[in-house]
């Protein structure tokens, strides 16, 4: 039997607020230092390895495995198909990066993007995070079939 | 249908399948290992992270996403990052959806398919 139910506390909405601040904070602290050192040649892969002693992309790395130690816990204890649009507000804050810090412009289509994010983040988020595969489960090995037959007589 | 087409149908395919066994088996993997705060509070963090580490399918979930990335890149080299980036990164939450109600059997209803079709037309609409 599967049951639907919250697992969330203070702390794990915390957790899926790293998530969303790591990954998007990451990806952008990565672009920011590949900007300033110009177009990598597939020739000369060696420059790839000097990128990660840049400050931008050491921080980037650094935020980015926060972010999959933060993902990896919320799997743990929540579905895939609540933390994956739950912590996606991420595309958000990058939206809002490249707008005030890089400067990009940011067209009225890409906000509408935002609006569909932040309106599927809050449907998910307000329902059940966790699946239970084992509420209700018959300890004495018989099937949910089973169990079900038996709770009908 | 041009091969030009069929290139990039391919591309985004092979992004989207490879991310999606590296995020379904990771969460599998994580489904195995069980609730990381508990086991921290019993076994330390070092603990934990000796416990989702040596969990076969997380290795194999790794492959993946480490395939998936790569796979990424590849596409980005032939194609346009706006076009590659945000069509295999919405994509990705809806089979990511499919995937988790077949193989997890996690409880997707309606709200969650809400939420997939939300910021899947979310992602897409940040490329223009």
């Amino acid at each position: 039997m599967r049951v639907a139910r919250s697992t969330m506390t203070f702390q794990r909405y915390l957790v899926l607020a790293v998530i969303t601040v790591t990954a998007s904070c990451g990806d952008t602290f990565l672009a920011r230092g590949m900007k300033s050192m110009g177009p990598v040649s597939l020739a000369h892969p060696a420059e790839l390895i000097h990128a990660i002693f840049s400050p931008w992309v050491a921080m980037g790395i650094v935020l980015l495995i926060g972010f999959f130690a933060s993902y990896l816990t919320a799997l743990s204890w929540a579905d895939l198909t609540y933390v994956l649009p739950a912590s996606s507000l991420g595309y958000v804050i990058m939206t809002l990066l490249a707008k005030f810090w890089l400067g990009e412009r940011v067209s009225p289509m890409r906000w509408l993007g935002v609006v569909f994010i932040t309106a599927g983040v809050g449907f998910v988020t307000r329902g059940p995070s966790y699946t239970d595969h084992s509420a209700g489960e018959p300890a004495n090995g018989q099937s949910e079939v089973e169990a079900a037959e038996e709770v009908r007589q | 249908m041009s091969p030009a087409i069929v290139g990039t149908a391919a591309m985004i395919t092979a992004v989207v399948v490879t991310a999606t066994a590296g995020d379904i088996l990771t969460a599998s993997a994580m489904r195995q290992v069980g609730d990381l705060d508990v086991i921290r509070q019993r076994s330390g963090i070092v603990g934990a992270a000796v416990a989702v580490v040596t969990n076969g399918r997380f290795g194999v979930g790794v492959i993946c996403l480490a395939l998936s990335f790569f796979s990424l890149l590849f596409a980005f080299s032939h194609r346009d990052l706006s076009l590659i980036g945000p069509a295999a990164t919405s994509l990705t939450f809806v089979t990511n959806a499919l995937a988790a109600k077949f193989f997890l059997r996690e409880n997707v209803d309606h709200r969650r398919w809400t939420a997939a079709i939300f910021v899947c037309i979310g992602v897409a609409l940040l490329a223009f």
